[in-house]
């Protein structure tokens, strides 16, 4: 996993709510056996219509949004499947960090695994980001801050151990692996 | 001292500790049971070879096929090539992952094959004080037996295969209390949909709900197990019932069980499950099980449910509620009664177990469906399909005008190519109504197995009160 420690970037912004991981990578295009490619999938029914040609108006697909590598979204975004397909698709469009009020949680579990932050932010800044889309952010991972372009600099909360593996770019296997003299005591225990 | 008054949930996770949290550090909790099928293993598995890594526990891990199975006959059994060519290409990968990892697999032919969270407590393997996961979300259908179950994405999915362990954050605990009596008419199904409704669709996250009170304890395993598994559409990753006596003659018997001495420990150890008197919740929730009706969806989160009798909600500010009906094609203020419907499928994690065809059938005994519906009746498993056939509920299915099929997740999510159209309206007894969930452009319904059968009849929404 590549490290995350400042990322800077211009944010593209989806102000729905409950975006669920149906929408992110609709389950037609589970049946990969790989995780490469899933980007040009990403959001595909929302950016795409029934003949393949790109909807002009949906967020993704205006020039503004070209590059952008942080997501601004409504209110529980990633519910549903536990889909890990859905933080593949996002990162290989090119995102690495989401921010929204609230994230699921088997999302935001999937979203760390592959080094894809997600950023929960109180409403206030939530509704200033979705009010002025295309804004540069800063994040800084160490600090678990987010410095909007008005001088504001919002916390957010980062669990220790990820915000480690993200500095670090380490992944939990590595970790768990170490634990192997605990993990058969346990079973010789029960 | 006496210890403090645990919580179910509690007792699970502290007996599953291989190492404790800290401020740093995630606990390392241990899995006892892991459920594996075909769309969400093929990366794991390609990681535990990148590393050169063995599955640590085989005896610990069941494969399964489900989602991108086919479900017609000809193509299970009859020798015809699956139609799709990448779940095609996925089933042989997960016959040639078992066979190199040593992983038991119930494959696309074996007569215990079924949707992978009907057949973990069908066959016995899902049992109460166990941690159970399974790269997908209605992994928390298993609490209905006293589990810890959750679902897990296919990074977490690696680490278990190689370490039986993942690292988790200790949840917070949410008791969801129900009294009173279910009206005739109204289902298991309903109540969840109601519970829903209340908690909306993030209420639980970052929670383990504990369904709890007189009207949990009055209902059987299958329908507890309908409860536990729309936990994860309201945001929760798991939910649990006490185990009892119902969840004991439940499991006796079955053919993973304990036999013997090792079921009287067993049973001993079960016993101490439920929560102790005067355990604390962080957050409790009640709900009045009398006061539920028929419940229905009309949008695009199983949140946005509401009586069957009842109109649309009006929210004129909300851009996301609006977008919802739009997609839904329906109008807020309206009822959704006598809304008419292109196809009904029974089927699912959800509502796809014997009790569940027994219901749907019950309704469509001696009736047809509406002309030019489509009607898919998709059995859970093949145990519960030949349970269905000997008690001659696939006869009421046919002579009514519906298809029968083998088992599968099927028209839930569409992967298989049993698919809704666009534009068409879906009454379901799956979980999700997302947009395109069955289907690009799919209108979904949510409902339980009796409003679905009712409907069918009609060829609109009905309330199944009225062909009772």
């Amino acid at each position: 996993m590549e490290p995350l420690r400042i990322l800077t970037s211009r944010t593209a912004v989806l102000p729905a709510a409950n975006i669920d991981t149906d929408q992110i990578i609709p389950a037609r295009f589970l049946t990969t056996t790989t995780r490469a490619g899933l980007g040009a999938r990403l959001f595909a029914d929302w950016r795409y219509d029934a003949q393949g040609t790109a909807r002009a108006e949906f967020a993704l697909n205006q020039p503004a949004a070209v590059g952008c590598r942080i997501l601004v979204a409504g209110r529980n975004f990633g519910c549903g499947s536990s889909r890990e397909h859905a933080a593949w698709a996002l990162t290989d469009y090119g995102f690495r960090a989401v921010i929204s009020t609230e994230i699921a949680d088997i999302f935001r579990t999937n979203a760390l695994k592959n080094g894809l932050l997600p950023v929960i932010v109180a409403e206030t800044a939530a509704a200033w980001l979705i009010a002025h889309p295309g804004v540069a952010v800063t994040i800084d991972v160490a600090r678990s801050t987010l410095a909007l372009p008005d001088g504001r600099t919002v916390s957010f909360p980062l669990e220790p151990f990820a915000q480690h593996c993200l500095l670090e770019g380490l992944d939990e296997l590595g970790f768990l692996l170490a634990r192997t003299p605990d993990i058969d005591a346990f079973e010789r225990r029960v | 001292m006496a210890r403090a008054p645990q919580t179910l949930f509690e007792k699970v996770w502290q007996r599953h500790l291989v190492c404790a949290e800290s401020a740093a550090i995630p606990a390392v909790l241990y899995i006892d049971l892991h459920l594996v099928h075909e769309v969400t293993s093929p990366q794991a598995f390609a990681l535990l070879r990148e590393r050169g890594l063995p599955v640590r526990s085989p005896a610990r891990t069941l494969a399964t096929m489900d989602h991108s199975t086919p479900t017609t006959t000809a193509q299970v059994f009859g020798g015809a090539p699956i139609a799709i060519d990448a779940a095609a290409r996925q089933v042989r990968e997960l016959e040639a992952n078992c066979a190199e990892f040593g992983v038991e697999l119930l494959g696309l032919r074996h007569a215990q094959r079924g949707i992978v969270h009907v057949i973990g407590p069908e066959l016995g393997l899902s049992q109460p004080g166990m941690t159970i996961v399974c790269g997908d979300s209605h992994t928390s259908t298993h609490g209905a037996l006293g589990a810890l179950a959750f679902g897990i994405g296919t990074t977490e999915v690696g680490h278990v295969l190689a370490t039986q362990c993942l690292l988790q954050r200790k949840p917070r605990t949410l008791a969801v209390e129900v009294s009173g009596r279910l009206a005739s008419g109204v289902t298991a199904k309903d109540l969840i949909l109601a519970v829903i409704g209340r908690l909306g669709v993030s209420g639980g996250t970052g929670h383990v709900i504990e369904y709890r009170g007189d009207t949990i304890r009055g209902l059987d395993m299958e329908e507890r197990m309908t409860i536990c598994n729309m936990s994860i559409e309201a945001g929760a990753r798991a939910g649990m019932i006490a185990p009892d006596d119902m969840t004991f003659s439940y499991l006796a018997g079955r053919p993973r069980v304990p036999a013997g001495d090792a079921w009287e420990r067993a049973l001993a150890l079960w016993r101490e499950l439920p929560s102790d008197e005067g355990a604390r919740f962080d957050r409790e929730v009640s709900i009045d099980a009398a006061a539920v009706e028929p419940m229905i969806t009309y949008g695009t989160n199983p949140g946005m449910v509401m009586p069957i009798g009842a109109h649309i909600p009006q929210r004129p500010d909300d851009a996301t509620f609006a977008r919802a009906l739009e997609y839904m094609g329906l109008n807020a203020g309206e009822p959704i009664k006598d809304q008419p419907v292109n196809v009904v499928f029974i089927g699912s994690c959800t509502n796809a177990r014997l009790s569940d065809l027994r219901k749907a059938a019950a309704v469509l005994r001696g009736r047809r469906i509406a002309r030019g519906l489509t009607m898919l009746v998709v059995p859970g498993s093949q145990q519960v399909k030949r349970a269905a056939e000997a008690e001659g509920l696939d006869r009421v299915f046919l002579d009514a005008g519906a298809e029968w099929r083998e088992s599968g997740c099927s028209m839930c999510l569409g992967m298989n190519g049993d698919v809704v159209g666009r534009g068409q309206y879906a009454i379901s007894t799956s979980n999700r109504n997302f947009e395109g969930r069955q289907g690009a452009g799919a209108r979904t319904l949510l409902a339980s197995p009796l409003t679905a059968a009712a409907s069918a009849v009609r060829g609109r929404v009905t309330d199944p009160r009225e062909l009772a």
